[in-house]
């Protein structure tokens, strides 16, 4: 698992084992920056930031468990120890402080010498016996046990005098023999003996600074990301092919990112990076690969795994969140119809409805608006909120309903009923809270659904049916749990799978549960009867397209015709398909994306090429995509272009020509 | 064709296993999958195999004391293994299970004979008296009484069939000579019994039967050592008691004289068998043969000696033939396909044969050694003839000589004979083309050809040397001489055979044959029937002399004065009309020039030679290639058409080549002036024309981008088709 941490103060978590799913995130907090993130102590995880304090995530409730003050101004960094029991952190007034992880949260336990200089980085040695720590122009190494500073190193000492600038030390390492490695904003990596203090190496990677460096377990290889967006590794090689001597070496640069690359990680068998670019990339090492696979194809990272924008089929309208305001828009509409590829003109154009600002530091955990497009919901991590929406004409007016029920929040998800009359909350410790919403303006607690067996983890996705008498309710434990609606109980449990759930969604027609899991394997669960469909079993027993199942990003959204109910309509962020059950399945020999083959054909040979991915790949990057009636789609796209604009710009870098 | 593979060692056979009848295993059994077999010894033992591992993955033993009297059986349904020690004790267990103590045993009532198991049946069991349950109804009840049919016939044979999902066992008795035999089937309950017409001094030794059409097909091995076909309807109309069978002879198992004592068969497919036995021929020691007969022609089609000896016994599943050899149990692959008039002309390539024939035997490829060995052969023959020993040997001696002969034969006639003579036999020689390291074989005879030629100057098979090169994939190196003597001949369309055939040709020949190209005269060429497949396209032969006629007329210059004429005050128009727009040389000197151009060269090594080029010639040439250019330049896909014409880059390649080789000479030579001038003109209008359209391209992707960059509006409603 990678646990990531965003500018905002989000912080999100990436399965390995589930292709790379997106499979916790907890939402930011304007006061809440964080600056460093570890493992500690098993599977738990612990941040620090600017605000100064320490804190320990929950990540099945999603959200902070438990935070203590670091009592040292600003942190700028952590580290664990190697055997996870203690954390260190670097301070804004340049003391060392160690906390004691104990069960409930982490306790202080000593303070280091403390030096002048804000310390920026921080490494245990794999002994725990020393740590060393960077600061602006130096580094140094504590002695643990003595809280002692044993060794200073002046990193530019040795740069002229009339030169000499501020070089701040960004990241280090310490290597179990003994070498500390520096990044630099000079742009070096470099290679220290802490008890001589003597630099045993130095590469100069960039022009720009070296802001990050990440150390494989087996201490053989190095990754270092620079501010130009470049980074590199580093491996430990012998000087000759079976000599003993071995040096560190610069040996692959990949540029993957446009801007400042912030974070690096070295997994075993991949370099991980995360950019001021929003981006993360993680590029697998091709020497360490077995065989060709999903994890052997680099991964970029752009957008959420999960639905940011909800639909109001009926009243045409789409719900955007944001980190911390929601935007109502009313979709145009035309009145003229055309052939493939024709743009319509547009009779009525969208319009902005509502723009709802979050209030206080906290961000938006989900939203929804109903079918009808009269109710809007979202919750933060402490506060629900229900709005009523009226439609006076083309205008609108919005008014707060007061009396919430007093729910145990945060809700992760937000769902409503077909008919606009319920709205169910998904809510932690796999409970699912169903909410009756009441004309002219309120609403009720009707039950809470909780599955049989009981879970830790929270519920993150939800589907009801189009008739009213079904829900389903996936978990972070990746099971999928159905209820019946009328009696208000538990009706089945459909079978574990191991990988996590991305899309859910009830057929309006049949009530069959189609499930999208992060391994793009796709299923069919009919709920009347309890166990997979006929088609589903087909689906499994011929298995998948392998141009499908090696697709980057997970489907995100599951849609229907209700007139064709052999259609299903999925999207991720590089397609939309059509899945027309009724068509045969493709085999591998046949093109997956066949549609453009298909369109030149005259209509009696498509017969024969026809299969059942029908894939439009003309909108991207997709971040939602619905069926508004039968014969009308939305598709929200997001443009990398737009999110760059709001970058601050790259380090500027002369490229050949320009 | 049948064909056996190399057979390898599937496993070592204990102490009981070996040579000569008693010995060996028990059975073999098909095993749960199809590279699986199951072994069973004559003792305690089963093994489990996996075939194309050679691997066992499994073995089971009974106690001691205790002794498989039932081979294993694998039930296919279940995958659970069956077994019968000590006649009446039934066990049956699973892959995981080890201790065959701790199974499932039933004790039965009856000694059993076999089971037989059926991929989609359950598996049934035959009792020594003929009776026969399937498993599943002897489970029920294991001490059932079991009826006897058979009092004192011996079974010797029995085989399990599925047809129509219906379970059928045959099997086949013996008492006192007589042979019976039973079909029972299952579903029906019936029992037929049969008797087998008797035979002469001989009786059956091995049985196999197959079932086709409702009818039971009973192969039996007689020890008169032929195979007879025994035809037993399924239906059955009278109802009399014991029938009497007939039989027909299928297969006599001789050949040349020497006659194969068999002792198990098998069937492979409708005209194949495969028989182990022994071979025998008159007056020398008998030894063992796996051996594959054709029934249809009678034929011994394959066979393969086993020096070490056999059990006896032969067992085949799946393309593979399982026999004890020596101490070893030997896994043989066959091939068997069924013989075809298309394979038995040739038309079919059969895969193994090709293989064998993609290989050049080297040692075949001097000639001296070809004859010696091929005297020596001949003797072989000579002496087995007068010691009159074995016929066999004779024939396959003889067999060989016809083929083999002629080409040593040819070899040493085409030192002396007179050509005439020579040529017919090589018609003889070119019309077997079948014929093992034939490549190889032509090679000799070229090098020796070409060595005759050397030697009298009156000799040369111009016919026959063209016929070859354009039949065959040769090569320079296979007749390294050849070219030089056609370049002697001055053998125009054997030397543009060879250019465009031939992939190896030295810098040095190539150029040789420039020269000569380049300095016979068109009027001698006229003569020669060369190759104009490659200008027939671009050069009009026809209209030829005629513009260049009309041409003059227009100037008012005649031929001689143009060719001179060069340095001197001449009209850019007429320069390029001269140069540009008609060939500069004769169709088969173009169409010979292409040939050259065609062929591979290196620059390095074809430079120097290249340097030695008169300067005239080089001219002629350099107004070729401009000449080519400039036709090629013409369309916009810059090739020529027409078959083997040279491509545009070929032009320039040897362009460069010949002004860099020749640069010093062609810019003090008067008339080359011109030509350059225009050579120079033309590329830089060329390069021009290039540079404009790559900067249209550049604006037309701008122009693209622009409308892309229109196309992507924040908000539009698009019409959208899925099909």
């Amino acid at each position: 698992r990678l646990a990531l941490a965003r500018t905002d103060g989000a912080v999100e978590v990436y399965n390995f084992a589930a292709n790379y799913f997106q499979e916790k995130a907890i939402p930011g907090h304007e006061a809440r920056s964080v600056e460093a993130l570890c493992w500690a102590a098993g599977d738990r995880l612990f941040g620090a930031g600017l605000g100064g304090d320490v804190c320990e995530y929950d990540l099945e409730r999603l959200r902070v468990k438990r935070s203590a003050d670091g009592f040292g101004g600003p942190i700028w960094s952590m580290a664990a120890s190697s055997s996870g029991t203690q954390l260190a952190i670097g301070c804004e007034d340049g003391s060392v402080k160690l906390f004691r992880v104990v069960p409930d949260g982490v306790q202080f336990e000593r303070s280091l010498d403390r030096q002048q200089g804000r310390i920026l980085c921080l490494s245990w040695h794999p002994s725990e016996t020393h740590i060393a720590a960077g600061s602006i122009d130096l580094l140094r190494v504590f002695d643990v046990s003595s809280g002692r500073t044993v060794q200073r190193i002046m990193v530019n000492y040795h740069v002229q005098k009339p030169k000499k600038r501020e070089c701040v030390v960004w990241s280090v390492a310490f290597l179990s023999s003994g070498t500390v490695v520096s990044s630099d904003s000079f742009g070096r990596v470099q290679f220290w003996d802490w008890e001589t203090g003597t630099l045993l190496e130095s590469h100069t990677v960039s022009a720009s600074a070296a802001l990050a460096l990440a150390v494989s377990e087996k201490e053989d290889s190095i990754v270092v990301g620079t501010s130009a967006g470049a980074t590199y590794q580093f491996q430990l090689l012998p000087v000759k092919m079976g000599s003993q001597e071995k040096r560190w070496v610069r040996t692959k640069p990949f540029q993957h990112h446009t801007h400042d690359v912030r974070a690096v990680a070295h997994s075993p068998t991949a370099l991980i990076s995360g950019g001021l670019d929003a981006q993360l990339v993680i590029r697998p090492l091709m020497e360490k690969m077995q065989k060709k696979g999903y994890e052997a194809a680099l991964r970029k990272f752009t957008f959420p795994h999960r639905r940011l924008v909800s639909c109001a089929r009926k009243a045409r309208l789409l719900l955007f969140q944001f980190s911390q305001h929601l935007e109502l828009w009313r979709l145009g509409s035309t009145n003229e119809s055309g052939k493939d590829g024709e743009v319509l003109p547009v009779c009525r154009m969208p319009e902005h409805l509502v723009q709802l600002k979050s209030k206080g530091p906290e961000h938006i955990y989900c939203s929804c608006v109903s079918p009808c497009g009269s109710w809007i919901a979202y919750s933060t991590a402490s506060r629900f909120h229900l709005y009523r929406v009226q439609h006076e004409g083309d205008g609108v007016s919005i008014k707060k309903v007061t009396d919430v029920p007093k729910l145990l929040l945060p809700a992760y998800q937000l769902q409503c009923s077909a008919d606009s009359g319920r709205l169910f909350v998904a809510s932690d410790r796999g409970s699912v809270h169903v909410l009756q919403l009441l004309e002219p303006g309120g609403c009720k607690h009707l039950h809470t659904l909780r599955p049989p067996s009981g879970t830790p983890e929270a519920v993150y996705l939800l589907a009801s049916s189009a008739d009213g008498n079904w829900l389903a309710a996936a978990s972070g434990d990746w099971e999928i749990h159905v209820y019946s609606l009328k009696r208000f109980k538990h009706h089945c449990t459909v079978p574990t799978y191991s990988c996590a759930v991305t899309a859910l969604a009830i057929h309006p027609v049949t009530n069959n549960l189609v499930i999208a899991y992060s391994d793009q394997q796709l299923f069919e669960f009919s709920i009347p009867e309890k166990q997979y469909t006929a088609w589903s079993r087909t689906v499994q027993n011929c298995g998948l397209h392998r141009a499908w199942l090696e697709r980057d990003s997970p489907i995100t959204h599951i849609a229907f015709n209700p007139k064709k109910p052999s259609h299903i309509l999925l999207h991720d962020v590089y397609m939309f398909c059509v899945l027309d059950k009724s068509l045969p399945l493709p085999d591998d020999s046949a093109s997956l994306m066949n549609q453009s083959a298909l369109k030149q054909l005259p209509e009696t040979a498509r017969k024969r090429q026809l299969h059942a991915f029908k894939i439009c790949k003309k909108f991207q990057p997709l971040l939602f995509a619905d069926l508004l009636d039968e014969n009308c789609l939305v598709m929200v796209e997001r443009p990398i272009m737009d999110i760059k604009t709001q970058l601050p710009p790259p380090i500027q870098q002369k490229k050949f020509g320009t | 064709m049948a064909a056996l593979c190399e057979g390898f060692t599937l496993c070592g056979l204990g102490p009981s296993g070996g040579v000569g009848p008693g010995a060996g295993v028990l059975a073999l059994e098909p095993g749960p999958d199809s590279d699986h077999v199951l072994l069973t010894d004559r003792g305690r033992t089963a093994t489990l195999f996996k075939v194309s591992d050679q691997k066992p993955l499994g073995c089971w033993s009974v106690k001691h004391g205790q002794i498989i009297t039932c081979p294993v059986v694998c039930n296919f349904e279940t995958h659970e293994y069956i077994a019968v020690h000590d006649d009446k004790v039934l066990r049956i267990w699973k892959d995981e299970d080890v201790n065959l103590d701790k199974v499932f045993k039933a004790t039965l009532s009856a000694d059993v004979y076999r089971i037989h198991s059926l991929p989609h049946g359950e598996p049934l069991v035959l009792f020594k008296g003929g009776g026969v349950r399937t498993l599943d109804v002897l489970l029920e009840a294991p001490q059932q009484e079991i009826e006897n049919f058979i009092s004192d016939e011996v079974i010797k044979w029995s085989e399990a069939f599925l047809e129509d999902q219906e379970p059928i066992l045959i099997f086949a008795t013996e008492k006192d000579e007589d042979y019976f035999i039973y079909v029972q089937k299952f579903k029906l309950n019936i029992l037929h019994k049969y008797k087998l017409e008797q035979q002469e001094l001989s009786n059956p030794l091995s049985f196999t039967a197959y079932i086709k059409n409702q009818i039971i097909t009973l192969l039996c091995l007689y020890s008169n050592d032929c195979i007879y076909k025994i035809l037993i309807p399924l239906q059955r109309h009278s109802e009399e008691e014991e029938q009497i069978l007939s039989k027909s002879l299928l297969l006599k198992l001789s050949v040349s004289g020497s006659v194969l004592k068999g002792t198990s068969f098998a069937i492979l497919d409708k005209d194949h068998v495969a028989v182990l036995g022994s071979l025998t021929a008159f007056g020398e020691e008998s030894k063992e043969c796996l051996t594959i007969w054709n029934t249809k022609f009678q034929t011994l089609q394959t066979s393969k000696e086993l020096p070490l000896g056999t059990s006896g016994q032969l067992w085949c599943y799946g393309e593979k033939f399982f026999f004890t050899h020596g101490k070893v149990l030997t896994v043989i692959i066959y091939k068997c396909e069924s013989s075809s008039l298309a394979a038995a002309v040739g038309k079919l390539k059969d895969s193994q044969t090709s293989d064998v024939s993609s290989f050049i035997n080297w040692n075949t490829l001097s000639d001296e050694e070809l004859v010696v060995s091929l005297q020596s052969q001949q003797s072989v023959a000579l002496k087995s003839e007068s010691k009159m020993t074995l016929r066999s040997r004779r024939n396959s001696v003889a067999k060989v000589q016809p083929d083999t002969l002629t080409v040593g034969q040819l070899l040493l006639d085409i030192k002396d004979s007179s050509s005439a003579a020579i040529e017919d036999e090589l018609k003889l020689l070119l019309s077997k083309e079948q014929m093992p390291d034939f490549q190889a074989t032509i090679g000799c005879v070229i090098t020796a050809l070409i060595n005759r030629c050397k030697t009298d100057p009156m000799f040369y098979p111009r016919n026959f040397l063209v016929q070859l090169i354009q039949k065959r994939e040769f090569s320079y190196s296979l007749c390294p001489d050849l070219m030089a003597v056609a370049l002697e001949k001055k053998d125009m369309h054997l030397l543009q055979i060879c250019l465009q055939r031939f992939p190896d040709i030295p810098e040095e020949i190539t150029y040789a044959c420039l020269k000569v190209f380049l300095s016979i005269s068109d009027d001698c060429l006229e003569r020669t029937d060369v190759n104009l497949d490659s200008v027939i396209c671009y050069i009009d032969i026809e209209s030829n002399n005629k513009e260049v006629k009309t041409e003059i007329v227009e100037n008012g210059f005649n031929t001689e004065l143009e060719e001179d004429s060069c340095d001197t005050t001449f009209t850019k128009e007429t320069h390029l009309k001269n140069d540009g727009e008609c060939c500069p040389v004769g169709p088969q000197k173009a169409a010979l020039l292409n040939a050259v151009l065609h062929s591979a060269y290196s620059e390095t090594f074809l430079l120097p030679h290249l340097k030695d080029l008169p300067a005239q010639q080089a001219v002629l040439f350099l107004r070729y290639l401009h000449y080519l250019y400039v036709k090629s330049s013409e369309k916009i896909t810059t090739t020529l058409p027409g078959v083997l014409s040279p491509t545009i880059n070929q032009i320039m390649d040897w362009m460069c080549l010949l002004l860099d080789a020749h640069f010093t000479v062609m810019v003090m030579l008067p008339e080359a002036k011109g030509l350059l001038s225009s050579l120079h003109k033309f590329v830089r209008a060329q390069v021009r024309f290039y540079s404009e359209l790559n900067k249209i391209e550049g604006s037309l992707r701008e122009l693209q981008r622009l409308k892309r960059q229109k196309d992507s509006q924040t908000y539009s409603i698009e019409v959208l088709e899925l099909i």
